[in-house]
């Protein structure tokens, strides 16, 4: 599974992209299993209130399910226009 | 329903002028153009504008979608640049086409809206202190309710 960051998550993290096999069931399971990574990803994803996540390029929730996912994406809350 | 995203500049009125065009039996065109703001006297060094490629493109689809089956609309015209800005750059644009006025303007509010939260894009404004990503405003999320 492709795992991207983006803005400040990436800068954290330290790169854009991990590529990793994970069994984790919702992108919860999957932030517990990126946090025990290393301190950085601690870091990054010490609040998740302050985080938006898309599954598959679909803004999504962290409840959701990551049954068939391709790309799991973290970043912090838009700011277009 | 055309959307760019885009890393080159775009001209405001060229595109302007070629939306209204094309539009058949509309009569309203409204049109919304965003310019990078230097927020201090002259201190915003660059305004650099990351997004997620790919999501961006299908992201302010679904919004354009959305837009069409709330309003009578002819057509809808999105442009978003990325990439690093200057003070006073043109960063967006949105248009639509009704044919009538309020539904125009009512659509383009929608669609400038839930691009400002619901787009993929992320801002960093770079000055002399230093650089720092702008925060999102509770004001924009509140803003989505109103639809």
């Amino acid at each position: 599974m492709d795992v991207l960051y983006f803005a400040w998550v990436r800068e954290r993290i330290g790169h854009p992209k991990d590529k990793l096999e994970t069994g984790a069931a919702t992108v919860r399971d999957l932030v517990e299993e990126l946090r025990g990574l290393e301190e950085r990803y601690e870091a990054a994803f010490a609040d998740l209130d302050a985080l938006r996540v898309a599954v598959d390029q679909e803004l999504t929730d962290f409840d959701a399910p990551l049954a068939g996912a391709r790309e799991v994406a973290f970043f912090p809350p838009m700011t277009g226009g | 329903m055309d959307i760019r995203v885009q890393e080159s500049a775009f001209d405001l009125g060229a595109e302007a002028n070629a939306f209204a065009a094309r539009q058949k039996g509309m009569g309203a065109v409204v049109t919304f153009t965003g310019i990078v703001r230097d927020l201090g006297e002259g201190d915003l060094q660059a305004m650099q504008i990351e997004h997620y490629p790919g999501m961006t493109e299908k992201a302010i689809s679904k919004i354009a979608d959305e837009a069409l089956t709330r309003w009578n609309l002819g057509d809808i015209l999105v442009i978003h640049r990325h990439g690093v800005l200057q003070a006073e750059d043109l960063i967006m644009m949105v248009a639509t086409s009704s044919p009538h006025r309020v539904e125009a303007f009512e659509a383009a509010e929608f669609l400038m809206d839930y691009l400002k939260s619901r787009a993929p894009f992320w801002k960093k404004e770079v000055t002399p202190e230093g650089a720092d990503w702008v925060a999102a405003k509770d004001e924009d999320e509140d803003a989505l309710s109103r639809w």
